[in-house]
């Protein structure tokens, strides 16, 4: 009884039905956990949190050396850049913008600078759904490889104020 | 202090336990506090419905977001701070037939959660902090939004501190022989992991409020988000616990279930001691500068130790119930004792659909969303919200409005009101809630963001995302509802409700023994034939979703 203290003798092992519940739910448990473990060496997808601190300002000059050595285009008054494949590409995330554009080719590598300019922002890509908090003061590194081609909308999905739903960013991959 | 003296209990007339009237004012004071930061929140849930639901798309943007953060302070800590102190008010007193350590720390306690949750609400609707409850620096609100959390987060560690020197005074005096009920237990797991939760709290809100003061520099974001989450999730497992010990109260009052094994159900809440401190880790799971080791140990709370707690209770919680039935010889088949339950008692019902909605969908989720990797394809989508309000909503409130079906009557000593609609409220809130979290569940998968004012935009979501915010625009609306007619029934009750001092409470339905029943014709250890079919069901579908989800993350781009 619940509400009641236990009678005497309480303290015993799990027998029948519940002992075997119990190895099962442990077995299920193990089986989880190795499973992350498993997807780290040999999964494709994984998000280890790579980052170097940085300022605002010392990323935003990074970003712009970076849109000065690679625009190709622009979309909606924002260039479109692209990187060497196996390069550098940089995204400032900042009310209510990504900045600049992107422009990859597919089965290239690159690695992708994150960093915020003032306040949390999410870097969300659709239509894929793949999804990564962006913070200020650190360069968060994604090693990221596109498999497929086509217009992708980077939309912010971390609260950043009044323009929140209005933060949209694009890469096309061909 | 030692016995009771007749002046300071009453002995209920149902149970026939002394209840403390110290103990008894406090679980009123804050159970009427609970229900009107309910009812304030279930206001704010409807507008925020009604605006993510495109077709309506209520509320302008600047109040769809301070709505939103009223939303989720509202319900998320007043609401459930203020009933987990009416439970442990109640645990460590009537069961153990003790009185409450002290009336004034009890009342010091109360009065800043009350001042504190006052400037909070205040200070929100007068637009001073759309900061969302998370209040992520460097997003900044009034001190006084601060403040008011350090004031809530401290009187609820007053109120803490009170229980555990009530549980000390009770041992000293002996009120009781031998272990505290498994009720009281639970409780205790609740009230550590509390204190563990609320010391977060006061890490991470004090140099916020100092820095917005314009005393202190700005504390990192990054360290803010790390323990804020030490605070944030952790206290959901104070939900989980004092959810859990709720359902075995229940269990037991109306059906009579005793725990097969109280080594069992004692050690599951004790893993939930030990291994939920490691959760802050869920929610930064795809965030810069915390690596993959301590992700991967920490989500799995050391290998999903506190996941197997939830898994046993998850068992012996319902097969607890069924041997009571079969004891009481309803022992036709698999399930011919399911029909025989007593489900017009609505504290019961309540409690059979938390178990339900918690299990199946809440923790299923749970579980899911929160592996490392698979987080990338969930992160701040829409399926994080569907998961917790199976989790806090269709479990923990559920939970809670269940067993106000019997605190009401039991300690404020007034019968319903109202009988019949008690009796459907928990159908129409659980099913409700199923429906919000569901659709928000759905749109998420499809990559609809949370706390997103209007995702059209962004010019990528289709008809089926519509679709889906519109079902959770529609449980939404029926949710709301059953919330409203729970809040009813307790205010008309308070205030018209039949008083039943003197007799017992009104009956909700208990399960009656059959004639003849035979409690040896049962097998101790494998009677529970409908629970095992059941837990097999629930363990394929847990395999089933979790690997799908993996195979939903390989079709993405490969990322490192
Ligand atoms: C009564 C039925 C309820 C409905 C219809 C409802 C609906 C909603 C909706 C539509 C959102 C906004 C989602 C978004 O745009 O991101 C939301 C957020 C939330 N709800 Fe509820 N809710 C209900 C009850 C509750 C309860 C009882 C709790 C807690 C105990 C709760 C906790 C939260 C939290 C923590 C958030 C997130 C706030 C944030 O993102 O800052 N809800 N709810
Ligand atoms: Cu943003
Ligand atoms: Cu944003």
């Amino acid at each position: 009884m619940s509400l009641t203290v236990p009678e005497k003798g309480w303290y015993k092992a799990p027998e029948g039905a519940e002992k075997l519940w119990i190895g099962l739910a442990l077995v299920w448990c193990m089986v989880m956990s190795v499973m992350m473990p498993y997807w780290h060496f040999r999964g494709k997808q994984n998000s280890r949190g790579e980052a170097y601190s940085v300022e605002p300002a010392a990323f935003m000059e990074r970003t712009m050396t970076f849109v000065e050595s690679g625009t190709v285009g622009d979309w909606n008054g924002i260039p479109i850049v692209e990187p060497p494949p196996g390069g550098e590409a940089y995204l400032a995330a900042r009310m209510w913008s990504w900045y600049p554009a992107l422009k990859l080719r597919k089965g290239e590598t690159y690695r992708l600078h994150l960093s915020a300019l003032d306040l949390n922002h999410g870097f969300s890509l659709q239509p894929l759904n793949m999804n990564f908090q962006v913070l200020p003061g650190y360069d968060h590194v994604l090693t990221i490889t596109p498999t497929s081609t086509g217009e992708f909308t980077i939309v912010c999905n971390e609260f950043c104020g009044i323009g929140h739903d209005k933060m949209i960013g694009k890469i096309f991959v061909e | 202090m030692a016995t009771n003296s007749t002046s300071e209990t009453r002995t209920c007339d149902t149970t026939g336990l002394p209840v403390c009237l110290t103990a008894q004012l406090f679980i009123k004071l804050s159970a009427v506090c609970a229900v009107v930061f309910l009812l304030l929140g279930g206001v704010a849930a409807i507008l925020l419905a009604l605006t993510r639901w495109q077709t309506i798309h209520l509320l302008p943007v600047d109040w769809f977001y301070r709505i939103l953060t009223f939303h989720g302070l509202n319900m998320l800590i007043f609401w459930i701070l203020f009933f987990e102190v009416a439970v442990l008010y109640f645990a460590c007193t009537v069961p153990l037939k003790a009185k409450l350590f002290s009336r004034k720390v009890a009342w010091v306690g109360f009065i800043m959660m009350l001042v504190g949750a006052v400037m909070v609400d205040y200070i929100i609707l007068k637009g001073k902090a759309d900061v969302l409850m998370t209040s992520y620096l460097p997003l900044l609100a009034h001190p006084a939004f601060y403040l008011g959390i350090i004031l809530v987060a401290v009187g609820t560690l007053i109120g803490v501190f009170n229980f555990f020197a009530t549980l000390y005074v009770a041992k000293r005096d002996k009120t009781y022989e031998g272990s505290v009920p498994l009720v009281t237990f639970g409780a205790t797991a609740a009230a550590i992991i509390a204190v563990v939760t609320l010391l977060h709290g006061a890490i991470v809100m004090i140099p916020t409020f100092t820095f917005a003061m314009g005393w202190t520099p700005e504390p990192d974001p990054m360290w803010y988000r790390t323990i804020w989450w030490g605070l944030g999730h952790q206290s959901q497992q104070v939900n989980v616990c004092a959810m859990v010990a709720i359902w075995y109260l229940v269990g037991y009052l109306a059906t009579g279930a005793k725990p097969i094994n109280e080594t069992v159900c004692r050690g599951a809440f004790v893993l939930y001691i030990l291994f939920i401190n490691l959760a802050s880790a869920h929610h930064l799971l795809v965030d810069p500068a915390v690596g993959a080791t301590w992700k991967i140990w920490n989500t799995s709370y050391a290998m999903y130790l506190a996941v197997l707690a939830s898994m046993i209770h998850g068992f012996t919680v319902p097969a607890s119930v069924e041997m009571a039935m079969r004891y009481k010889g309803y022992t036709k088949g698999l399930f011919g004792w399911v029909t025989k339950l007593p489900w017009r008692n609505p504290a019961f019902s309540a409690a059979v659909l938390s178990v339900v909605i918690f299990g199946f969908i809440g923790g299923i989720t749970g579980v899911t969303l929160g592996t490392q990797q698979i987080n990338i394809i969930a992160h701040n989508t829409l399926r994080i919200t569907g998961h917790f309000h199976a989790t806090v909503v269709g479990g923990t409130s559920l939970a809670f409005m269940g067993l106000t079906y019997y605190v009401i009557p039991l300690i404020f000593q007034r019968d319903f009101i109202g009988k019949g609609w008690a009796r459907i409220q928990p159908w129409l809130f659980g099913g409700g809630i199923l429906m919000v979290s569901l659709g928000m569940s759905f749109a998420g998968s499809l990559g609809v963001p949370r706390r997103d004012y209007d995702i059209e935009p962004a010019g990528v979501y289709g008809a089926s995302s519509h679709l889906f915010l519109g079902i959770m625009g529609v449980g939404a609306i029926i949710a709301v509802l059953a919330l409203l007619i729970f809040v009813l029934l307790c205010v008309g009750t308070l205030l018209f409700g039949k008083k039943n001092a003197g007799r017992p409470i009104y009956d909700w339905g208990t399960a009656v023994a059959l004639p003849g029943a035979d409690e040896s014709k049962v097998d101790a250890h494998w009677g529970m034939k409908g629970t095992i079919a059941l837990t097999a069901v629930f363990l394929m579908c847990f395999a089933v979703y979790y690997f799908a989800n993996w195979k939903a993350l390989a079709d993405v781009w490969p990322v490192q």
